[in-house]
């Protein structure tokens, strides 16, 4: 198990190199002068040169990137121009909340799309099973954001049962936290909720096929046990693998969901920066969303390699 | 040596063109009566007619200011009703489909070429396989979102712009389809056969290998077509696809925000275009994949 838990660590270790460096020249990518977009069309030639030397511009690249890479390995991803703090500490501020937000939304993702994988899988081509599998292509058909303001439109317009937006910090008050994070993290859900239905159903159609499945059957074993002890534990094996794709699903869907919520998040952080040309947070988030989904990609690895021993025996 | 090339090429296309061209028809009569197909390929023809010839027949500028209609409910006069400006929804909406349609077609065009070409490489050619990968799982490592907003912050906000940042955001997940079937193909006995008999690497590839990998190519564009319109409303609903005044179905959504007591149509009618867009296309792959690649349909 350790050996594969190292084996993982070391793979990733170019794709982690890359992706800094694919952070470093997409900043540098940018055409004109970053300087005159960041001091606006007014500024003198004297503030840009500033500006251009304060953000390290000014220096050869491969000075740039070794300041780069030395400043990543002190953990520091420059300064934020609009906000007038670090990278890192702007980013770890904003943190919990699309955490929480995004532990909630998994809660629902995995519930309903489990559950309606396996409800469709075992009443195959029955009237359960199309509902499941119709309710699963709206799921991955509707857009997250306009489900999310069809849902202000409908909750908090028109009833007014729920707040617009905003955002109550659940250790304050749980059920403020509720009112604010339902209406998003359902919105935020449903992608992932349509498409782990479908991968669900599948991996248990095929499960459900094998022979130690027919075997168990045969020996007299209740339904519910065959279902859940055989059938489900082998179905759950290539659903892990997903769920690293969930995840990135998720974060993805969470910059649009905070946007249109005003749930300030990573995920608006980020974008606020983008429509600022805030360059340093750009970059310095950017690189932060990726490494975190590495990480959660090779917990995914090392998850799936402890459910399945095949798997650990050939050293991953 | 050149004759037994040319001999093995019947092998690998699977029997002389009269059988190939009824196993073609059979394969499309088989996506006709596919449901899912029919529903999505309905729903498509439905939204591309609609963006084709309703501008040609209604004549209606969608950028027309009129204050005197302002918020005026859909209804007889105004099918879709109008903005805050008085512009006409439905002309907005549909020139919104066209740019849709057309970013997602280039999206689709750009990866079925350079994806394609870069998936045929690396799973051929074993030296540059580690390399194209390494940077492959690196730019899959960005949430596509993500990428793409980073992508086109950094190139400036344009339709061209927008259509090169989804096609490098989506290249990776293309590339990496191909080069799966190119690999299993390379090592199949007409390809060892084509080798031993002599055929160049581009021939082989060209001849013996793409044909047969393209099943999957094919149904990964399909879904790929959904995910680049879904992006691009995702990226102009955030402020950076097209510049208002173009209408394109995010932008019009960002803009009815502010009117959601007054006007719900206007985040309603082209979100839920985006929506049955959307839909067709993803039930069109589904039926694509079902036909062309059911291997798929078990793995998925």
């Amino acid at each position: 198990m350790l050996r594969v838990i190292l084996h993982r660590i070391a793979g990733a270790v170019p794709v982690v190199l890359l992706v800094t460096l694919i952070t470093f020249g997409l900043m540098r990518l940018i055409p004109g002068d970053v300087s005159a977009a960041l001091g606006g069309v007014s500024s003198t030639p004297e503030q840009r040169e500033q500006i251009r030397h304060n953000l390290g511009l000014d220096r050869p690249y491969y000075v740039q990137l070794v300041r780069w890479y030395a400043d990543l390995a002190r953990g520091d991803l420059g300064r934020s121009i609009f906000l007038g703090k670090g990278v890192t500490e702007s980013t770890f501020e904003r943190l919990p909340v699309s955490l929480s937000l995004s532990a909630y939304s998994l809660i629902i993702t995995l519930l309903l799309g489990i559950v309606s994988g396996i409800l469709a899988a075992l009443r195959q081509n029955s009237w359960v099973d199309q509902a499941a599998m119709i309710f699963a292509m709206i799921g991955i058909s509707l857009p997250n954001f306009w489900l999310g303001l069809m849902m202000i439109v409908l909750f908090s317009v028109h009833l007014g049962w729920l707040p617009t937006g905003g955002y109550v910090p659940f250790q304050e008050d749980f059920l403020g936290w509720l009112r604010t994070t339902t209406m998003p993290a359902i919105s935020l859900a449903l992608l992932q909720v349509g498409l782990l239905a479908r991968i669900t159903r599948s991996t248990m159609l095929e499960v459900l096929r094998q022979d130690y499945v027919r075997t168990a059957r045969a020996k007299g074993l209740p339904n519910y046990l065959v279902v859940w002890k055989h059938a489900l534990a082998n179905a759950l094996i290539p659903i892990v693998t997903v769920v690293g794709i969930i995840v990135s699903l998720l974060i993805s869907g969470a910059v649009v969901t905070e946007t249109v919520f005003s749930i300030p998040g990573v995920g608006q952080l980020l974008t606020s920066a983008i429509l600022n040309r805030d360059y340093p947070m750009i970059q310095g988030g950017l690189l932060f969303v990726a490494l975190l989904l590495v990480g959660i990609n090779i917990l995914v690895d090392i998850a799936y390699a402890w459910l399945d021993p095949r798997v650990r025996y050939d050293g991953g | 040596m050149a004759e037994s090339a040319a001999s093995l090429e019947g092998v690998a296309s699977h029997g002389p063109p009269a059988a190939r061209a009824s196993r073609r028809w059979e394969t499309g009569g088989r996506l006709l009566r596919h449901r899912s197909f029919q529903i999505g390929l309905g729903l498509f023809l439905l939204v591309a007619l609609a963006a084709v010839f309703v501008p040609m027949l209604s004549g209606v500028d969608p950028n027309k200011l009129s204050m005197r209609t302002r918020f005026e409910p859909p209804g007889s006069e105004f099918l879709f009703g109008t903005d805050n400006f008085g512009r006409s929804q439905l002309s907005r909406v549909v020139h919104g489909a066209r740019l849709s349609l057309v970013i997602g077609s280039w999206v689709v065009i750009l990866n079925a070429v350079f994806g394609t070409l870069l998936g045929a490489l690396s799973g051929y050619f074993r030296r540059l396989d580690n390399p194209l990968m390494r940077l492959n799982d690196a730019l899959m490592a960005f949430p596509a979102i993500l990428l793409a907003l980073g992508v086109t912050a950094v190139l400036g906000r344009s339709i061209p712009n927008v259509i090169l940042a989804l096609a490098i955001v989506y290249l990776p997940r293309t590339a990496r389809i191909v080069r799966a079937s190119v690999l299993v193909l390379r090592q199949t006995e007409f390809v060892q056969a084509a080798i031993a008999a002599g055929a160049g690497h581009w021939r082989i590839l060209r001849r013996h290998i793409l044909p047969n990998a393209m099943a999957p190519v094919i149904v990964q564009l399909s879904f790929l077509f959904a995910y680049a319109v879904l992006t691009e409303a995702t990226l102009s609903f955030l402020g950076l696809g097209a510049e208002p005044p173009t209408p394109t179905w995010g932008n019009i959504m960002a803009e009815g925000r502010n009117y959601m007591r007054e006007a719900p149509w206007i985040i309603a009618i082209p979100g839920g275009a985006l929506a049955i867009t959307v839909l067709a296309l993803n039930l069109l792959g589904d039926g694509l994949r079902d036909v062309l690649d059911p291997r798929l349909k078990i793995q998925q």
